[in-house]
C-alpha cells in the first residue's frame, strides 16, 4: 500500500492528476531557501508591498501584519478589524515634502481604516458603511481614493466622503480600473460601468457614463493593460480587450478549453473529473502581454498583435488564483493546489508543426499529458508566433491554496496561503552571499579581522 | 603535637618550575620500568601507598570546645577514606591556618570589629600518610563563638602531590566558589541572629529599666540594688550598641571585591543571586534597624518573641555550638555541598586526564564560532574557569602594592621539609621561622587597625601570586614551542597539516595568514611537514599532556575565531583511558561503573528497553556519554545498511532525514545511531525528533533535521504519508520496514572514510571518536571556507562572477566533490548564521534546500 513512496515517481504519477510534473531537478529555479512566517490565524489573502523592505499581509482573521522581507521579522501587528479583510491597498501621499505610505483596508465588518505602518496606529477609521467594500482604488493624480461595494464612494486623503453613486445592485462592484481623463471602469456582475469623476474646484462628483454589457457572464477580472487599453475576463472564459478612451472592444477571445481527445480512455477519465473550469480568475499584464488564469490553465495573449502567444490548458492541478508576468519573460502562477509555478515562454522547436510530441515531449513519461495536446491547437489554428510555456520550477511548501504572491525581485518572493502561513522564498546563493558580507562586516566591527 | 607540619604553600611556579619545566624529563611514571612493579597491579595508580582509595574532600572545623574535628567528607562514603585518620588530618590542616582570627576587641577600639577576611589557600603535604591536600580555610561568624568567628576548612585530599600543585588554580577557584556560598549564607544567618539578639537586648533593657525605676522608688537612688541594676542596664546598653555596630558591619559587607582575580569570573555569574541576596539583606536590616528604634509594642508584633537575657552569658563549654548547617542558611549549605560534589567529580582521575580534558575544554571555549556544530555543549561554569587564564594571561595582580606583603605572608606557611629544590630561585625569603609568624601576626594586627580593607588586600595578593607564575610559564612555553606542538599527536593533526601543504602545492590558493582571521592563533603555519609525519608515524601518546598553565603557547593566545586540529584533544584523553582498560586506574574504572549505573537507572525509568537506547529525554542535555554510547548503534548501522553513507550525507548536508517505520523501538534505534551526525544538534538535541506520530509541517522540516516517524494505517497515518509525499523534495526517507532509502546520490570518498562498513573499529566509543575527528576536520574546512576573504568578497563591482568561481575552486582545492561541497557549504551557512546571530539561533532562521533528484537505495 505504501509502495508509492518507495516506488518513486512512476507510482506517484497515477495518484496525482495529469498535470505537469517537473521533477526534483530544477536548475532554473533559484529559490533554494525559504522562511516560513507565522502570525495569522486564518486564511491569508492579501499581500501589499509598502516599500523595498516591508510588506503587509491580511486575511480572514482581520489582522494586518507588517513584515520585513529580508529578515522575516514580524514588525507590527495592526489590529482593529473584527471580521475578514476584503481589500487592502497601499496609499502613498506627500506630507511635509516626504512620501508617506499608508495602508487602507476594508473589512466585512463594514469599516474602512487607514493605518500607519511605521507606528501601527489606526490613523483613520470609518465604521458606518452601508455595505462592505470589495475593492479599493487609489487615484494618485487626484489624491483621492475610491471604494467599491454596492456603491462607488470617493474619499479624500482625510477620509472625508466626497461623493458616491446611488445604490446599484446586489452584485456590487468587484473591480475597478482607472482610465484616462478621470474615468473609472468598474466591473459589476456581467457589465462594465464607466464612471466619470467631475472635478469642479474642490468638489468631486461621480456619475455613470456608460454600461458595457458585452460579457455573457460575471466578470471576475478587470485590469489595466496600458495607457490605451484595459481588459476584462469573465466566468465563462471571455477575454475582452477594451479601448480606454472610447470604450470599444479591441479584441474578443473566448477561451474554450476544448474537450480533450475522444478516445475511450479520456472519456472514461472525464466521468471522474468535474467539467473543465474556464473561468478567468485573474489576469495580469506587462503592457504588451496579458496572462489570464483560466481555470487551472494559463493563457498568454499579446494585445499588440491581438493574438495568443502561448497557453497551457492544465498548468496546475487546481484553479489558478494569481499570476504575474515578469520583465524577463518569466511567468509565475499560484493555485489552489498549493504550489507556485514558474514558467518560461520558449519558442517552439518546430513552429510549423501542430503542437504534439515536440510540445509535450519532455513530459512523455507522464503519458496523460501528451494525449491532451492535440485538440487545443485546433482552436487557434497554427499561429505563427505561438510559443510554449515551459515549466521551469515550482515552489512547494504551502499545504493549502496559495492565494497570492508578491515579488521583491532579488530579495525574494512572498506567498500567502489558506494554511495561515506566509513563506518567503529566497535565492539561496544570493542570501549566502549576503550572509558572508554580513559576517565580514561584523568581523570588521568587532576588530577581529 | 603539631610539630612541623609539612605545609607547602603554593608559590610562584618558579619554585617548582625546575622539577616540572621539562615535561620530557620527568615522567618516571610513564617510563617502562614501572610495569615491573609486581606489587602493584596497576602501575598508574598513585594512591597505592596512601591509606585512602581515591581523592576526597574533607570539611573540618577548629571547634573551640573540642579542637580540630572532621565534619564531613565528600563523597560521603567511609570506604573512600579507608584507614585514613580523618581526625589526625583535620588536626594537621587546621593547624596551619595562619590568619589567627583578628576578631574581637582590637586595640584602640572599644567595640568588636568584624573582619571580612579572605580565605586562605595552602597546600599541605603529609609524606607519612601519603596524603597531599589543598586546604581552604574560611571563617564563619557565630554570635556565640569566641570572637564571633568559627574557623573552618575545606580540603581536597589526594595522594598525588602533583595533581594538587598543578591544579591549584582550579581547585582554588572551585573552593572559593563553595566558600562564597557558605559565607553568603552565613552572613544572612548571622544577621538574623544579631537581629534576634538585639530584640532580646532591647527587651531586657526595658525590663531592667522598669526594675531600676522600681528599685529607685523603693530603696532610693543609691541603694546597692539600684546601683547594681543601673550597672546592669549600662551593660545592656553597651551590648546593644555593640550588637548594632556588628549588625551595621555585617550588612555593610562590601558587595564584592572585584580585584580578586579568582572571583572575577565566578562573580559575574554569581553576582546576580548574591547581590540580590545582599540587597535583600541590606534592606531587611535597615528596616530592622529602624524598627529597633520603634516602640516595643511593635517589635512584639513580629514573629520572634524576645527573651530576657541574663547578665552573665553561659560559659562557652556549656553551650552547644551551632552546626555548620545552622551557621549557614540551609539552602546555602546544600548548595555548597552540591558545589563540592561537582568539584570532587570534576577532579576525579589522573592528572593527565584532567589536563587533557581541561585543554580540550579551553580550546572548545575558544572556538565558539564553530563548536556548536558537532561538539558537546559544555557547562558554562567549567570552561569559564579556564578562560580566566587563557583569555587574560597577564592579568597582573603583580602590580598591586600588596605583593611584597604577600610573599611574606605565604612564606610563613611554608614548611621547610617540603620546599622543593627549585626554591632557591624564589625572590622572597624561603625559610620560614617562628619569628616570621609572629612578625606577620603583629603586622596583621597593625593592618587590622586600619580596617578590614587592608587585610583583604594582603590576602588577595596571596592568591595573586599565581598569575605571575602563569606569565613565566608562558614564556617558558614559548621557548619550548616546537616541542610542544609534538604534544598534539593525532592522525588527524597530520592530515590537517596536509591540507595547507596541498594548497600551496596547488599554488592557486595563497593561504597566507592575511586571508584568515585570528591569524596569530592559526596553528596553520606552525607544524612543519616533518613534524606532521612524525606525528603520523607515532600514534601512541608518548608524552604527558601539559597543563593548561604551563602549556602550549597556542593555548595562551586568544583565538576566539580559531579552529584547530587540537579540538580532538579532549577525546585523546578519553581514548587514552579507554584503550588501557586492562590497566585502568581505579578512578577510571569507577567512573565507568558509574556510567553503567547511570544508564541502567535510565533504563529502569523508561518503559521499553528499546526506548532506553535513545538519549532523548525531555529537557535533558545531551552528554558526551550518550554520544559515545550512540557510537555503537552507529557502527551497527553502517555495517548493516549499505546506504549508510548516503544517509549520513543527507544529515551532513542539512537535508532532513525521515526515518519511517512501524515499530517505535526500531525507529528510535536508528535515530540514535545517526543523531550525532546532525550538525548543530543543540544542547538538548533540539534538531532531532526521535519519534513523531503526527503529520509534520513545513516548519518542522526547518526545525528538525532527523525525524523518526510512525507509519500507521490510520487516517493520521495516511496524512503523514501525504506530507511525506508533498515535501519529498526536501527530505530523504529511510524506510526501516522495507530497508530502503530515498535520497540524493552521493559518490564522494569523504563519507566512505567516515562510514566504512568494513571498518576495523570495534568499539562504539572509539568509532564515535573517529567520527568526531573527521567531523572536526570538516568543521575546520568549513571554517576556512567561511572566513576566507577572497572567496566571498568581490575585488570590485564587476567581480561577482569570479567570486563564485574562486569559491568553487577553493572547494575543489580542498579536495571536495560537488556533493561534498554541499556539506561544507551547509556547515558554512550554519557558521555564518551562528556568527551573525550569536548563539541564540532564533526559530526564524531560513531553511535551505536544493533541487536535486533522489534515488531509491535498497539493501
Amino acid at each position: 500500500m505504501l509502495r508509492w513512496i518507495l516506488g518513486g515517481r512512476e507510482a506517484q504519477g497515477t495518484v496525482e492528476s495529469a498535470a505537469l510534473f517537473i521533477g526534483e531537478e530544477q536548475p532554473k529555479n533559484c529559490f533554494t531557501e525559504m522562511q516560513v512566517l507565522k502570525g495569522h490565524f486564518d486564511i491569508v489573502r492579501f499581500l501589499v508591498q509598502i516599500d523595498d523592505l516591508r510588506f503587509a499581509s491580511a486575511g480572514d482573521d482581520g489582522l494586518v501584519l507588517i513584515w520585513n522581507v529580508e529578515t522575516g521579522d514580524h514588525l507590527i501587528e495592526l489590529r482593529g478589524h473584527t471580521q475578514q479583510i476584503t481589500a487592502m491597498i497601499s496609499y502613498t501621499f506627500i506630507r511635509g515634502g516626504n512620501a508617506h505610505t499608508a495602508l487602507i483596508t476594508a473589512s466585512s465588518d463594514r469599516t474602512l481604516s487607514l493605518w500607519d505602518p511605521d507606528s501601527g496606529n489606526r490613523v483613520q477609521n470609518i465604521s458606518d458603511l452601508q455595505s462592505p467594500v470589495k475593492c479599493l482604488l487609489v487615484l494618485v493624480r487626484l489624491d483621492v481614493w475610491l471604494s467599491g461595494g454596492n456603491e462607488l464612494c470617493v474619499w479624500n486623503r482625510d477620509f472625508e466622503l466626497q461623493c458616491k453613486t446611488v445604490h446599484h445592485s446586489d452584485a456590487g462592484i468587484s473591480a475597478m480600473v482607472e482610465l484616462p481623463k478621470n474615468f473609472i471602469a468598474a466591473a459589476m456582475d456581467k457589465e462594465i460601468v464607466i464612471f466619470k469623476l467631475n472635478l469642479s474646484g474642490s468638489d468631486i462628483a461621480v456619475m455613470a457614463m456608460r454600461h458595457l454589457a458585452d460579457h455573457q457572464d460575471t466578470i471576475h477580472s478587470l485590469i489595466h493593460v496600458n495607457d490605451g487599453l484595459f481588459a476584462s475576463g469573465s466566468h465563462i472564459g471571455e477575454l475582452i480587450i477594451w479601448d480606454s478612451v472610447d470604450w470599444t472592444i479591441q479584441a474578443y477571445e473566448h477561451i474554450l478549453w476544448e474537450e480533450p481527445a475522444r478516445d475511450g480512455q479520456s472519456e472514461f477519465k472525464l466521468n471522474h473529473q468535474k467539467p473543465i473550469e474556464r473561468s478567468i480568475q485573474h489576469m495580469s499584464s506587462d503592457g504588451e502581454y496579458i496572462v489570464a488564469a483560466v481555470g487551472s490553465g494559463l493563457y498568454v495573449y499579446n494585445v499588440l498583435m491581438k493574438s495568443v502567444v502561448a497557453y497551457r490548458r492544465i498548468a496546475h492541478d487546481s484553479n489558478v488564483l494569481h499570476t504575474v508576468l515578469q520583465q524577463d519573460g518569466c511567468l509565475m502562477s499560484c493555485s489552489e493546489d498549493g504550489s507556485v509555478r514558474m514558467w518560461e515562454l520558449q519558442d517552439l522547436p518546430l513552429p510549423a508543426e501542430p503542437a504534439s510530441s515536440g510540445f509535450f515531449g519532455m513530459f512523455g513519461t507522464f503519458g496523460r499529458s501528451s494525449k491532451q495536446t492535440g485538440p487545443p491547437a485546433k482552436k487557434i489554428p497554427e499561429v505563427p508566433g505561438l510559443r510554449s510555456l515551459e515549466l521551469i520550477g515550482d515552489l512547494i511548501g504551502h499545504s493549502g491554496a496559495v492565494q497570492m504572491f508578491l515579488s521583491f525581485k532579488e530579495k525574494g518572493l512572498v506567498t500567502c496561503s489558506t494554511d495561515h502561513l506566509l513563506i518567503v522564498w529566497k535565492d539561496g546563493e544570493f542570501q549566502s552571499q549576503l550572509r558572508s558580507l554580513a559576517v565580514f562586516q561584523k568581523l570588521q566591527e568587532n576588530q577581529e579581522l | 603535637m603539631i610539630g612541623s607540619p609539612d605545609v607547602v604553600a603554593f608559590t610562584k611556579e618558579d619554585d617548582f618550575g625546575d622539577s616540572f619545566s621539562d615535561p620530557c624529563s620527568l615522567p618516571e611514571e610513564f617510563s617502562v620500568p614501572l610495569f615491573a612493579h609486581a606489587a602493584n597491579a596497576n602501575p598508574w595508580t598513585k594512591t597505592s601507598y596512601a591509606k585512602f582509595s581515591k581523592d576526597f574532600i574533607l570539611v573540618s572545623e577548629f571547634s573551640e570546645q573540642v579542637g580540630p574535628q572532621p565534619l564531613l567528607t565528600i563523597p560521603n562514603d567511609p570506604k573512600v577514606c579507608g584507614t585514613f585518620d580523618l581526625n589526625y588530618f583535620s588536626l594537621r590542616i587546621m593547624s596551619v591556618d595562619y590568619q589567627a582570627s583578628f576578631v574581637g576587641h582590637p586595640p584602640g577600639s572599644n567595640y568588636p570589629k568584624l573582619n571580612f577576611v579572605e580565605d586562605s589557600k595552602v597546600v599541605l603535604g603529609d609524606s607519612k600518610e601519603g596524603a597531599f591536600a589543598y586546604v581552604h580555610h574560611l571563617t564563619l561568624y557565630d554570635l556565640e563563638a569566641r570572637g564571633f568567628v568559627r574557623p573552618f576548612c575545606m580540603a581536597y585530599i589526594s595522594a598525588d602531590e602533583k595533581k594538587i600543585m598543578h591544579q591549584f588554580q582550579e581547585l582554588s577557584s572551585e573552593f572559593s566558589q563553595a566558600s562564597e556560598f557558605l559565607k553568603s549564607g552565613n552572613r544572612k544567618a548571622f544577621a538574623n541572629e544579631l537581629e534576634k539578639k538585639l530584640k532580646d537586648l532591647e527587651y531586657t533593657r526595658s525590663v531592667l529599666h522598669k526594675e531600676t525605676e522600681l528599685q529607685k522608688k523603693n530603696n532610693g537612688c543609691y541603694s546597692t540594688q539600684a546601683i547594681e541594676k543601673a550597672n546592669e542596664l549600662a551593660n545592656v546598653e553597651k551590648s546593644i550598641y555593640e550588637h548594632k555596630d556588628l549588625l551595621r558591619q555585617i550588612t555593610s559587607y562590601p558587595s564584592r571585591k572585584k580585584k580578586d582575580v579568582d572571583f572575577v569570573q565566578r562573580e559575574t555569574e554569581k553576582l546576580a543571586d548574591i547581590s540580590v541576596l545582599d540587597d535583600t539583606l541590606n534592606s531587611n536590616h535597615s528596616d530592622i534597624a529602624d524598627k529597633t528604634v520603634e516602640t516595643e509594642s511593635d517589635s512584639r508584633k513580629s514573629s520572634y518573641t524576645p527573651q530576657l537575657i541574663k547578665a552573665k552569658s553561659a560559659k562557652c563549654f556549656d553551650k552547644r555550638l551551632k552546626t555548620m548547617e545552622e551557621l549557614c542558611d540551609a539552602n546555602f549549605f546544600h548548595q555548597t555541598l552540591e558545589q563540592l560534589n561537582i568539584t570532587e567529580k570534576s577532579f576525579r582521575g589522573d592528572l593527565c586526564f584532567i589536563y587533557t580534558s581541561q585543554i580540550g575544554r579551553a580550546l572548545l571555549g575558544k572556538q565558539r564560532v564553530t563548536s556548536f556544530l558537532f561538539e558537546e555543549w559544555e557547562k558554562e561554569g567549567t570552561s569559564k574557569n579556564l578562560n580566566i587564564f587563557s583569555h587574560n594571561p597577564t592579568v597582573p595582580i603583580l602590580n598591586l602594592p600588596g605583593e611584597l606583603l604577600s610573599l611574606e605572608s605565604y612564606t610563613t606557611c611554608i614548611d621547610i621539609d617540603h620546599i622543593k629544590p627549585g626554591v632557591e630561585s624564589m625572590e622572597g625569603p624561603p625559610e620560614s621561622s617562628l619569628s616570621d609568624i609572629t612578625q606577620e601576626t603583629s603586622e596583621a594586627a597593625d593592618t587590622e587597625t586600619k580596617g578590614s580593607f587592608s587585610s583583604d588586600k594582603s590576602i588577595e595578593a596571596f592568591g595573586g601570586v599565581s598569575p605571575s607564575s602563569l606569565q613565566t610559564n608562558y614564556f617558558d612555553g614559548l621557548e619550548r614551542k616546537s616541542k610542544v606542538s609534538i604534544a598534539s599527536p593525532s592522525e588527524s593533526a597530520s592530515s590537517y597539516v596536509a591540507v595547507p601543504q596541498k594548497m600551496t602545492d596547488g599554488n592557486l590558493v595563497p593561504m597566507d595568514a592575511a586571508c584568515c582571521i585570528g591569524q596569530d592563533g592559526f596553528i596553520f603555519g606552525e607544524p612543519l611537514p616533518e613534524l606532521a609525519q612524525e606525528c603520523c608515524g607515532d600514534t601512541v601518546v608518548n608524552q604527558e599532556p601539559l597543563s593548561l598553565l604551563q602549556g602550549d603557547p597556542a593555548l595562551q593566545v586568544d583565538y576566539i575565531l580559531e579552529e584547530s586540529a587540537l579540538a580532538e584533544s579532549p577525546n585523546m584523553g578519553l581514548t587514552f583511558s579507554e584503550l588501557n582498560t586492562g590497566v585502568l586506574s581505579e578512578e577510571v574504572a569507577k567512573i565507568n561503573i558509574e556510567y553503567v549505573s547511570d544508564s541502567t537507572s535510565f533504563m529502569s525509568a523508561s518503559t521499553s528497553s528499546d526506548r532506553a537506547v535513545s538519549p532523548f529525554t525531555y529537557g535533558s542535555a545531551l552528554t558526551l556519554k550518550q554520544k559515545k554510547k550512540a557510537g555503537h548503534s552507529a557502527l551497527r548501522f553502517i555495517r548493516q545498511y549499505p546506504f549508510a553513507q548516503q544517509a549520513i550525507f543527507c544529515l551532513l548536508s542539512g537535508r532532513t532525514l525521515v526515518i519511517l517505520g512501524v515499530d517505535e523501538g526500531t525507529v528510535r534505534k536508528l535515530v540514535n545511531a545517526l543523531f550525532f551526525f546532525v550538525p548543530n544538534l543543540g544542547k538538548y538535541g533540539e534538531t532531532v525528533q526521535p519519534w513523531l506520530s503526527s503529520p509534520f509541517q513545513l516548519t518542522d522540516l526547518q526545525r528538525w533535521k532527523l525525524i523518526g516517524l510512525q507509519r500507521a494505517a490510520s487516517p493520521a497515518g495516511s496524512s503523514i504519508l501525504h506530507s511525506l509525499n508533498r515535501y519529498s523534495r526536501y527530505i530523504s526517507i529511510l524506510d526501516c520496514d522495507s530497508k530502503t532509502l530515498r535520497c540524493p546520490p552521493y559518490k564522494g570518498t569523504l563519507i566512505s572514510h567516515l562510514a566504512d562498513h568494513r571498518t576495523q573499529i570495534k568499539r562504539g566509543s572509539t568509532y564515535f571518536l573517529h567520527v568526531q575527528g573527521m567531523l572536526t576536520q570538516l568543521t575546520a574546512k568549513a571554517f576556512l571556507y567561511t572566513f576566507c576573504h577572497h572567496i566571498h568578497l568581490p575585488m570590485d563591482i564587476n567581480d561577482q562572477g569570479s567570486v563564485t568561481s574562486r569559491r568553487t575552486n577553493f572547494l575543489l582545492q580542498l579536495g571536495y566533490t560537488v556533493e561534498e561541497s554541499k556539506i561544507v557549504q551547509y556547515l558554512s551557512e550554519l557558521i555564518k548564521q551562528h556568527y551573525i546571530q550569536g548563539s541564540s539561533m532564533g526559530g526564524d532562521q531560513s531553511f535551505c534546500f536544493n533541487y536535486t533528484t533522489s534515488y531509491l537505495y535498497k539493501i
